[in-house]
């Protein structure tokens, strides 16, 4: 084999700082998982130890499942997740597809306000949203959460798909319009399947935070109907003592559904995100 | 059933005007091409007719009637474009079809026709497939079949052999001239490619910077260009153009004359000069020489000829074939 293209040290070099940051990344979660199977002692001892059959204990997930009503937080979670996300990506590509596509006075204006909101926090806002939301009698709904989450989602959303939006061959819009599709059809048959590899990332990059997020939930929604899941892990934490058992089994199992989502949308997120640099 | 008739288009995006007031008129039948450098317009000037694209001003008629605010699909016309710009998702005879179910044809009626043209382009053993499991050559056949389907007044095509490598253009030439035979449609066709002009055209219209330069038959452009600019851009290798006052006092700011219509000769001649450089092309020998009068100067010779750099040549005009330009660049008649 030629070795033109291939340096053995630099090959493992590289691999070596891969593995460290995968050990780095999947530790925390590794931790979570194994203690979450041990005893409230075996926890302390040994924070490290696989669980052995002596310190093997459900007594967290027991916990967890008798303590509240956790197959509904999860369920509020779950609700709140998809929907926002149903709400970003259609939303969003609408508005990507509006701006890349029709010649309108201050569309490039219209353009960077929308992407604004990458760069300043919602949190900043969150005063203003409270009062909103108090004023319009959604405290402690769901609905309250999915607005603020699509809101939040909105931008980054905008950004990345109008990029996408850009590539797909104009011909193939004009030929639609010729053959007599409406602006709708072109928009939701010729140019949404087409950019579905970005659909995709989006969809896991406004996932993730609004499934982990503890404030909003905290502050809109902290109603025993309306819990998340996060929420409603941290019932477990106290001021002086934190039920270390229960905290570690919520979280194990609060990992499982993104999981489910991301493996969904991971086929078609590799693609999104090497479509943008190579072709 | 299939007339156009342009008056005064105009288009600017922003203050930049694409389109300077464009006047044509087509006749039901006819195959009038589009060419011009990239940049020229054209392609907007057909978008324009398709209704992809509104006009600033003027008036586009077809078949009599005004168009300017009608949606594309309403205006009878059928497009083919340059990347094909086929529905990724559909297979070859729902793309075909689509056109014909959006406007509420009758199902028996859409397999007919797209049965028959996929008869016409032989595309029969393809029907089922999608867009991605067919040739470069084979999709531009759908494109022209999507057209054919829908029989519109006027075929618009932008640029539709351009994706397609040497081969398969020649061919796909022929098979659009024939389908222009077997259906007596109009056609509009854009092209940068003057041998696709002048191979397929009844008619062609010469563009440059937004207006029209020339209309008229291939021949009519090959022997008469009405200035420098079709006369430069008509015919391969371009003509060549020689400052008047160098020949003597003339009522003329530039003589032309192509390539072609040149004589070589080793012993003598107007022009003496030396050989620069010589391309063999099998029918073809091109000659650059460089003379005394006339500066560079490209020659064609048919055949085979055995001139080499720094060999010393004298050439020799057909004086019939000599194209007088005045100082606006018109032609001199």
């Amino acid at each position: 084999m030629s070795k033109a293209r291939s340096a053995p040290l630099r090959t493992a070099l590289i691999h070596l700082a891969l593995i460290a940051y995968t050990v780095v990344a999947l530790f925390p979660v590794f931790l979570t998982l194994v203690n979450s199977f041990k005893s409230r002692n075996a926890i302390f001892r040994e924070p490290m130890a696989l669980p052995t059959p002596s310190s093997f204990s459900l007594v967290g997930y027991e916990t967890v499942l008798q303590q509240g009503d956790f197959i509904g937080y999860f369920q509020n979670s779950l609700i709140v997740t998809v929907a926002s996300i149903a709400l970003v990506l259609l939303f969003g590509a609408m508005a990507a597809f509006a701006l890349s596509e029709y010649r309108f006075r201050g569309n490039t204006l219209l353009g960077l306000y929308l992407a604004l909101g990458i760069m300043i926090p919602i949190r900043l806002g969150t005063v203003a949203i409270l009062q909103g939301m108090v004023a319009a009698g959604l405290v402690n709904t769901l609905t309250s959460l999915i607005l603020v989450y699509t809101a939040q989602g909105l931008p980054l959303a905008i950004f990345i798909l109008s990029e996408f939006m850009r590539t797909v061959s104009d011909d193939l819009k004009n030929a639609g319009r010729i053959d007599g599709l409406s602006e709708y059809s072109i928009f939701f048959r010729l140019v949404l399947p087409l950019v579905r590899p970005a659909m995709a990332t989006v969809a896991v990059f406004t996932m993730i935070p609004i499934w982990n997020d503890l404030w909003f939930p905290l502050i809109l929604a902290p109603g025993e109907s309306t819990k998340t899941v996060t929420l409603g892990a941290q019932m477990f934490i106290g001021q002086f003592v934190t039920n270390w058992n229960a905290v570690l089994s919520a979280l194990s199992l609060a990992i499982l559904p993104v999981m489910v989502l991301y493996v969904i949308f991971s086929r078609q997120l590799i693609r999104g995100i090497t479509s943008g640099a190579v072709k | 059933m299939g007339s156009l008739e342009l008056k005064s288009i105009r288009k600017a995006f922003g203050t930049h005007e694409v389109l300077k007031g464009i006047d044509l008129e087509v006749r039901d039948g006819e195959f009038v091409i589009f060419v011009g450098p990239s940049g020229c317009g054209k392609s907007t000037l057909l978008r324009v007719i398709a209704g992809l694209e509104d006009a600033t001003s003027g008036s586009v008629r077809i078949d009599g009637a005004e168009v300017v605010n009608t949606p594309p699909a309403k205006r009878g016309i059928a497009m083919v474009f340059q990347s094909y710009a086929l529905y990724p998702h559909l297979n070859v005879k729902d793309n075909m079809g689509l056109g014909l179910k959006q406007a509420g044809t009758e199902r028996a009626e859409i397999d007919a026709r797209v049965g028959k043209a996929s008869t016409m382009l032989s595309l029969d053993p393809y029907l089922a497939r999608r867009p991605a499991e067919l040739s470069g050559g084979q999709r531009q056949r759908v494109a022209i079949g999507r057209a054919i389907v829908r029989e519109p007044k006027l075929f618009l095509f932008d640029e539709p052999l351009s994706n397609l490598d040497a081969a398969l253009r020649v061919q796909t030439r022929l098979e659009i001239a024939g389908l222009h035979r077997r259906l007596k449609a109009t056609m509009i066709y854009v092209t940068h490619d003057q041998v696709e002009a002048m191979t397929l055209a009844d008619k062609i219209v010469v563009l440059n910077a937004g207006a029209i330069e020339q209309i008229g038959s291939p021949m009519e452009l090959y022997n008469k260009p009405a200035n420098t600019f079709v006369a430069g851009f008509i015919g391969s290798p371009q003509m060549n153009f020689i400052a008047a006052e160098k020949l003597g006092p003339s009522e003329a700011k530039t003589i032309g004359i192509r390539p072609e219509h040149i004589a070589l000769a080793r012993e003598s001649g107007d022009w003496k000069g030396k050989v620069i450089h010589v391309e063999h092309l099998g029918a073809d020998t091109i000659v650059y020489l460089e003379t005394e009068m006339t500066g560079l100067l490209t020659v064609r010779l048919f055949g085979e000829h055995r001139y080499a750099p720094d060999d010393v040549v004298y050439a020799t005009p057909d004086k019939a074939s000599l194209h007088r330009f005045d100082t606006n660049d018109r032609a001199i008649a």
